[in-house]
């Protein structure tokens, strides 16, 4: 068990009053992010990454996962006591949990909402704990070409399985790469696509694109659909809470399961907005009154939530082993890695040991100490939703430009972000996805090396991506998993036909 | 995702499908003007391997040809009617938005972050808003103060400063 070795010495880096301070006021803010309409996970992080700046790479890893804590945890509260997701991914919590605090069952619905989150994140941690070594030593061995098909199979994951339509998709990843290409050619050096623009040459920072694709365009969302905010008051006691905990054994099944979705669809890019209903629609499925789902099931809301978490935490498996996030957030904690010179990747584990078992120690500790913390603060950070959005909206459009600004001290930046902010908008509203931009914005680079790098090695042979079973195996997942809409047709059509003739 | 239908009475100032074809028309060009650039960077094979336009043209090619087909598909729709994209009163609240924040970017530069962000809190509390003078102004001031403490004094990280921070010796 070297794992569990690792990980004390993790807990040890962990124990200095410095890092729990900055444990709690990571999670007070996460939370507070969350729970603010307009302001979510991802852009929560990256508005909040300049903070972490000055600070040794340890504490501020520690910080921003509590963030990132606390953002998922924020989501339920304002679900489940206004109905309106605070997270994409707490949409299916609203359909059980909103009818519950309605009954004047609030505070059942939060502690349930609380307890799965912390269940669901329990497990992906375990997972991490035990998994994330291997693949890391594994990958080790991985060349340019073996990290180039990975690159690719996950960007032919999201076309293959996202729900939008696949030419959305392309083009949000293709834009997404082309924005990652501008500026300095890191292999050759060469400048291209700045059209001799001095702002240009550093690039696009992921980062301020992140803050105005979600941040200033979800403002501009909220103010179009002017969000009334009516909810329920709810304080939780310690009697609810043991009320809700006893009746927990009860929930095994459908918790497990909710749980292993979330893990899986958190390490294949399938996202936690889709674990979070898959977990809700086959709870509903498995239930034996299914048609009682909908009108404040606990189930109903540990489901999804269970799901959701999960699948949350286990998105940095691959983020932290092979450099590769499963999700928008995990993409921006990758960011925010590379910030302080630390290149995520198998390496990370071997060159920064203490960093990558501080920073799952962290997840440990983070997750019991928000639990805590959500159960008793709640009231508090309802009275935050009650504060008029008049008051709240200009707070974030200053919050984003102060982020923006901060990563590299740059004017043009702010204006940068406000270009990504309409883009978005409008993005939003003819439905292109724009997690696919994030992910290839972020990976871009990296993949443009890697494919570089193989064809260096093989003079421009592209039989490299198959020269050996393993990059050959991943690669033609890839292609599959990128026509899989097609042969999934396909495989339908022909079953179909098989089934009349008999 | 939410769709706004349109409602009685608020007539719709653009269609989905008239702001889709536009924002695929737009991201076309960008993909020429890129796949052009790129082209003249370099796009072919040197000793070394790939010049540098290599990549990044395939993928404004692959960004083309993926925006060529949602025109097409959209010019092939047979149903004419579409959804509103964004009505009247929608447009005017978000601009009531857009603009002051627009505002807010230069006045960083002149102003200083600081006494940027306490005109825009307070000035969209009170106008906007419709909340009481002496509310928007106390939340404005403490709301920069806060954050001047925060990122100047706490955590270092510096921001654009003007006239009246230079008054306090920053």
């Amino acid at each position: 068990m070297e794992a569990l070795g690792l990980l004390f010495l993790g807990f040890k880096v962990l124990f200095t009053w410095k890092t729990l301070a900055l444990m709690m006021v990571g999670l007070t803010l996460g939370i507070f992010v969350g729970v603010l309409p307009g302001l979510g996970g991802p852009n929560g992080v990256a508005i909040l990454l300049p903070l972490t700046f000055t600070m040794d790479p340890t504490s501020a890893i520690v910080m921003l996962s509590c963030i990132y804590w606390g953002a998922l945890f924020g989501g339920a509260i304002t679900s489940i006591l206004f109905n309106i997701p605070g997270e994409a991914w707490s949409v299916a919590t609203t359909f059980d949990g909103y009818p519950m605090a309605q009954k004047g069952q609030a505070a059942e619905a939060l502690t349930a909402a609380f307890t799965s989150s912390f269940i669901g994140s329990l497990v992906a941690v375990i997972l991490i704990t035990f998994l994330a070594p291997g693949i890391a030593s594994f990958a080790l061995r991985f060349g340019p070409p073996e990290f180039f098909a990975v690159y690719f199979l996950t960007f032919c994951s999201f076309v293959g399985l996202g729900r939008e339509d696949k030419h959305k998709t392309i083009i949000s990843m293709a834009l997404g790469l082309i924005l990652a290409g501008i500026g300095m050619d890191t292999v050759s050096g060469q400048l291209r696509m700045t059209f001799g623009n001095a702002e240009l040459l550093r690039g696009v920072n992921f980062l301020v694109a992140v803050i105005g694709l979600f941040g200033i365009s979800e403002i501009l969302l909220t103010m179009e659909e002017q969000l009334a905010l009516k909810g329920h008051a709810a304080r939780i006691s310690m009697k609810v809470v043991w009320k809700v905990w006893k009746d927990l054994p009860k929930y095994w099944v459908t918790l497990l399961r909710s749980s292993v979705i979330g893990c899986w669809l958190g390490i294949t890019p399938g996202g936690a907005i889709a674990a979070s209903f898959m977990g809700y629609n086959l709870a509903k499925r498995f239930s034996r009154d299914p048609n009682s789902f909908g009108t404040g099931r606990i189930e109903g809301v540990f489901a999804p939530e269970t799901a959701a978490h999960a699948s949350g935490t286990s998105a940095l498996l691959p983020m932290l082993a092979l450099g590769i996030p499963g999700s928008g957030t995990a993409a921006i904690l990758l960011g925010g890695l590379m910030v302080w010179g630390l290149n995520p990747g198998p390496l990370l584990f071997v060159e920064h040991k203490e960093f990558v078992w501080g920073l799952i120690a962290s997840m440990y500790l983070g997750n019991v100490v928000g639990l805590v913390m959500v159960l008793t603060t709640v009231p508090f950070f309802a009275a935050v939703l009650r504060v008029p959005f008049a008051a709240i909206a200009p707070m974030i459009v200053v919050s984003c430009a102060i982020g923006a600004f901060a990563i590299q001290n740059a004017m043009f930046d702010i204006w940068l972000m406000l270009g990504f902010g309409v883009i978005g908008y409008v993005f939003k509203k003819i439905g292109i996805p724009m997690a696919p931009l994030t992910l290839a914005l972020v990976l871009g680079s990296r993949a443009e090396d890697a494919f570089r790098l193989s064809m260096i090695g093989a003079e421009g042979d592209l039989r490299v991506f198959w020269s050996n079973s393993l990059v050959g195996t991943i690669t033609t997942l890839g292609i599959i998993l990128l026509f899989w809409p097609l042969i999934g047709a396909t495989i339908t059509k022909t079953l179909k036909v098989l089934r009349l003739k008999h | 995702m939410t769709l706004p239908t349109e409602e009685q009475g608020d007539r719709s100032l653009a269609s989905q499908r008239s702001v889709e074809t536009i924002t695929l028309g737009v991201i076309l060009a960008f993909a020429a003007l890129m796949a052009w650039d790129n082209w003249r960077t370099g796009i072919r094979w040197e000793s070394t391997g790939p010049q540098a336009g290599y990549f990044p043209f395939y993928v404004s090619i692959i960004l083309a040809g993926a925006c060529i087909y949602g025109l097409v598909r959209e010019a092939l729709r047979m149903s004419k009617l579409s959804r509103s994209f964004v009505s009247r009163d929608e447009f005017k609240r978000v601009m009531q938005v857009f603009i002051p924040t627009l505002a807010f970017v230069p006045a960083t530069q002149w102003l200083g972050l600081y006494v940027a962000s306490f005109a825009l809190i307070s000035g969209f509390m009170y106008w906007i808003g419709k909340l009481k003078p002496w509310v928007s102004l106390l939340t404005g001031f403490l709301f920069s103060l806060i954050m001047f403490v925060v990122f100047e004094v706490a955590f270092d990280v510096i921001m654009p400063k003007g006239p009246l921070e230079r008054l306090f010796g920053y």
